[in-house]
Order: structure tokens, then C-alpha cells, then sequence
């Protein structure tokens, strides 16, 4: 049989060059991402816990401290940030450098799939070939997602905000664009089946030396706005249950409250609206949490996000 | 991805890309050493995963534009997504249908300007890639010395660049 030589074997390239377009793709990533001071991922793996609503709110309450705050919709086939933030068909300056962002009403630099659909209700569709798309959405979704976060003019930030589909597979995707994460932020609830898929998505982060990781422990019974009555939303206590047994910790504790969903539905975070709710002082310590992470106080970022 | 002459044992190198609008991709190599050609074709499928890389085989000829991938692989895009960040230069004399008139001595110092066939042919793009297809021209024609964007230039850029349905 003959021997031919393999890929390894054969240092001359083709002059396609496909490896350097893929190399200049992460550098344009990396160029971008080195004018943020920290990103941080809002994420979970389980599906419905309250990601995107705690995005926006804790979006809010830093861009309110002064911080420069970007947010970034990794949910490409449910968007849903720039709503809960107050925008929702913003048109995007287009330039060399880049797209600018959309600018909330409370200061957030944002990007969404929304603002790029025709209509509001169609479903996230790419052109042909229709057939085989398992093949490739995966790698064209990663690349798009790629583009949200390079191809956007952010310009400095102190934190941008990546708030991540549902799935350990859409953190995997996020780790592979963004290695050196600074933040986690896993969001679950007290029932046992968050734990259980909350569990992954922290050893996931672990893995992958995720800067630092916490957990966010999200409809933590419900308070009754008539009597005061506190009553479980759910039966366990998979939140501590995941604290003990992973030591990651939680760094807040939110309490149901329709008008938490309300508030980000309407376009404005409950955290401005009534920043005494039990919710929101819950996001405002998480906050606290996370601009210590990020080794920043609003005194000295006040500058730059003035200027 | 490597194309390998097994009788010379040579490195085939990329000599040509064709895109004949079908979805399909027919990309030419060829051996060095015994001038022997093939051509690698890819069905709609195979194009579709490379293109879903934000490559292009043969390399690039325009360095990538911002958000390149989803604007042209998103299905209803938008049409007013995107502001043009300025007016498009029309040159003087032609009936200008918006825009400033530029003088002769403007395109000379380096600015392109279009003509007013040029800039409407562009209204025609669809908003959503209009940026980043105005861009490309522009560049293509900066790096040529060209001062004045006709729809004779923006052909000879379309078949040279490859760019479709643009």
C-alpha cells in the first residue's frame, strides 16, 4: 500500500489560508474584549430560572453606580434583553470599526438578535440550505455570537454581561469565545432538578478555571403582598444542597415576586423602579458581589464612565 | 484542508473559486510540481458549514465586516437594523438624488465618490448588508486608485471579489 503522507505531515499550506482567517477571527475577539475590565456570564444550564430577568436587573443597578455596563443577548433564539431593558427596535449606527450598540434608558449598552429580526415573532431562521441543519447552526450560532461580542463597538467597559441560553452546551460555547471568563454567575432554584442540572454547569466553570463562580438562588419562597406570609415556591432545598456539596457559594437570594417579572416585561428593571423590594435590594447586594469581584468601586471607574 | 498530488507527492495550491449562485462552491487547486488541476465541489450542505465558519476558501479578498456572518446568513434581517454611519458622496454633475455633490479635486485627494447609477443601484441592496456592501466597494475601489464608483465598477468588483448578489 502506498504512503502517503498526512494533514501533520504536510507543512506547505494551500494559500487558502482558512487557519489564519480563523486566527484573525479571535484576534478581532480578543482585541475588543481587552477594552472591558471584566466579563462576566449569567447562565445556568436549566432552562426558566430567571437568567435574563436577573441580567437586566443587575444590568441596571451597576450602569446606576456609574459603572460603564454592557450587555450582550447570547439567546439567539429567544432574545429577550433589550425588551427587558426599555429597547426594543433600535436602529445600529454601521461602521468600519464596528456596529454600535443600543443604549438603554437606564445606560446599558446592549445586543440582542432583537434588534435584527424583521418580525417579532418569527423564529430565529437562517438562509438555505434548509436540510443538514444540525451540521452547521451549531457552528454558525457560535460565529454569530462571536460577532455580538467582537464586531460591537462596546468601546472601555467596566463589566459587559453575557446573559446565556439555556444548556451547559451554550456555556461550553461561550468558554470556547471568551477562555478566560472572569465571572460566573449560575442562577438556580430551590428544587431538586436545578440542582441537579445547576450541578454541571458548575463543573463545567471549574473545568474550564472560570475566574470566579457563584450561585444565584432565585424564587426563594414567595412573600404574599397581603399579609407578609412567607410560603415555599418549591419543595427541597436544592440551592444550599448545591452550596454545600460544590462550595460554590450563593451570593443572592431572590424571593418570587410577580412584580420582579412585571418590572422587566414593562422595560424597566424592577431594581429602578422600587429598589426597596425585597428583589431588588437581593440584586443590589449581588451587585455588591460582583463589582467587588471585579476589583472596581464606582470612585474609581467614575472617570471613565463619565467621560 | 489539504490537497495532496499523490504522484508528486506535492501540496496543491488554491488557484481559483467559483459561486455560481446555487448554494454549491466549486474551488480550484493546483499541483506545482505536474501542473495537474482539480476541483473540489461542495453541495449546498458542505458550502453552508464553511460559510457558518465566517471563512472563505481561497481567502479573503476584503478584510471581514462587522457582524459579516449574520447579516448575510440571518433570514429576515431587518431591513432598517442598520443606519449608514454617512451619506454616500455622489459625484458632481450627475443628477444627484441626495447626498452632497463632490468636486473633482475631493476624489482626487482620496475620496470616492459614487455616480448617481452607482448609488441607486446600491439603494437597491437590502438595507440589512447595505453598510458592509457599500464598504467593500469602496475599499476595492480606493485600493485600485479608482476616484469614481460607476455600475461598471461596482461589476468588475463583484466578479473579481465573488460577492453574489451584491
Amino acid at each position: 500500500m502506498r504512503k502517503i503522507r498526512t494533514y501533520q505531515d504536510v507543512t506547505h499550506d494551500t494559500d487558502s489560508g482558512l487557519l489564519e482567517q480563523v486566527l484573525d477571527q479571535q484576534n478581532r475577539l480578543a482585541d475588543r474584549l481587552a477594552q472591558v475590565r471584566s466579563v462576566v456570564a449569567v447562565a445556568s444550564g436549566k432552562g426558566g430560572v430567571g437568567k435574563s430577568a436577573i441580567t437586566a436587573n443587575l444590568a441596571a443597578a451597576l450602569a446606576a453606580r456609574g459603572l460603564a455596563l454592557g450587555a450582550a443577548d447570547a439567546d439567539l433564539n429567544g432574545p429577550s434583553l433589550g425588551r427587558m431593558l426599555g429597547v426594543s427596535r433600535a436602529q445600529l449606527a454601521d461602521r468600519a470599526s464596528g456596529v454600535e450598540p443600543a443604549q438603554s434608558p437606564s445606560g446599558v449598552r446592549i445586543m440582542s438578535m432583537e434588534f435584527l429580526q424583521e418580525e417579532e415573532d418569527a423564529p430565529l431562521r437562517w438562509r438555505e440550505p434548509s436540510m443538514g441543519g444540525f451540521i452547521w447552526q451549531s457552528t454558525l450560532e457560535t460565529g454569530v455570537l462571536r460577532e455580538f461580542l467582537g464586531d460591537v463597538e462596546w468601546g472601555e467597559l467596566d463589566v459587559l454581561l453575557v446573559d446565556v441560553p439555556p444548556g451547559t452546551d451554550k456555556i461550553r460555547r461561550l468558554l470556547e469565545l471568551v477562555p478566560d471568563l472572569d465571572q460566573m454567575l449560575l442562577v438556580t432554584t430551590p428544587s431538586e432538578t436545578s440542582r441537579y442540572v445547576v450541578s454541571k454547569s458548575v463543573r463545567m466553570a471549574r473545568e474550564a478555571a472560570v475566574g470566579t463562580v457563584a450561585l444565584v438562588a432565585n424564587m426563594v419562597g414567595h412573600t404574599c403582598p397581603e399579609c407578609g406570609h412567607v410560603s415555599e415556591l418549591f419543595e427541597g432545598d436544592g440551592a444550599n444542597r448545591l452550596e454545600e456539596e460544590s462550595g460554590v457559594p450563593i451570593w443572592a437570594e431572590l424571593p418570587f415576586d410577580p412584580r420582579f417579572g412585571a418590572a422587566t416585561d414593562s422595560g424597566t428593571p424592577l431594581v429602578i423602579t422600587d429598589p426597596d423590594a425585597h428583589s431588588s435590594r437581593a440584586i443590589l447586594a449581588l451587585a455588591d458581589r460582583v463589582e467587588e469581584h471585579v476589583g472596581i468601586r464606582a470612585g474609581d471607574t467614575a472617570g471613565r464612565a463619565g467621560s | 484542508m489539504k490537497f495532496l498530488c499523490v504522484d508528486c507527492d506535492h501540496v496543491m495550491d488554491f488557484a481559483e473559486r467559483q459561486i455560481p449562485g446555487d448554494g454549491t462552491l466549486a474551488a480550484v487547486f493546483t499541483c506545482g510540481s505536474c501542473g495537474r488541476e482539480i476541483a473540489m465541489l461542495t453541495n449546498p450542505m458542505e458550502t453552508q458549514l464553511i460559510s457558518s465558519l465566517g471563512v472563505k476558501i481561497g481567502g479573503r479578498e476584503v478584510p471581514a465586516q462587522p457582524m459579516e456572518l449574520a447579516r448575510t446568513s440571518l433570514e429576515g434581517g431587518r431591513d432598517d437594523a442598520f443606519a449608514l454611519s454617512e451619506d454616500i458622496p455622489l459625484a458632481s454633475g450627475g443628477p444627484a438624488t441626495r447626498g452632497e455633490g463632490t468636486s473633482a479635486g475631493e476624489a482626487t485627494a482620496g475620496r470616492i465618490v459614487w455616480t448617481s447609477e452607482a448609488a441607486g443601484r446600491l439603494e437597491r441592496v437590502p438595507s440589512f448588508v447595505r453598510g458592509m456592501v457599500k464598504r467593500i466597494y469602496t475599499d476595492w475601489a480606493r485600493e485600485r486608485g479608482v476616484s469614481e464608483i460607476t455600475p461598471d465598477i461596482m461589476d468588475r468588483a463583484r466578479t473579481e471579489l465573488g460577492l453574489e448578489g451584491m
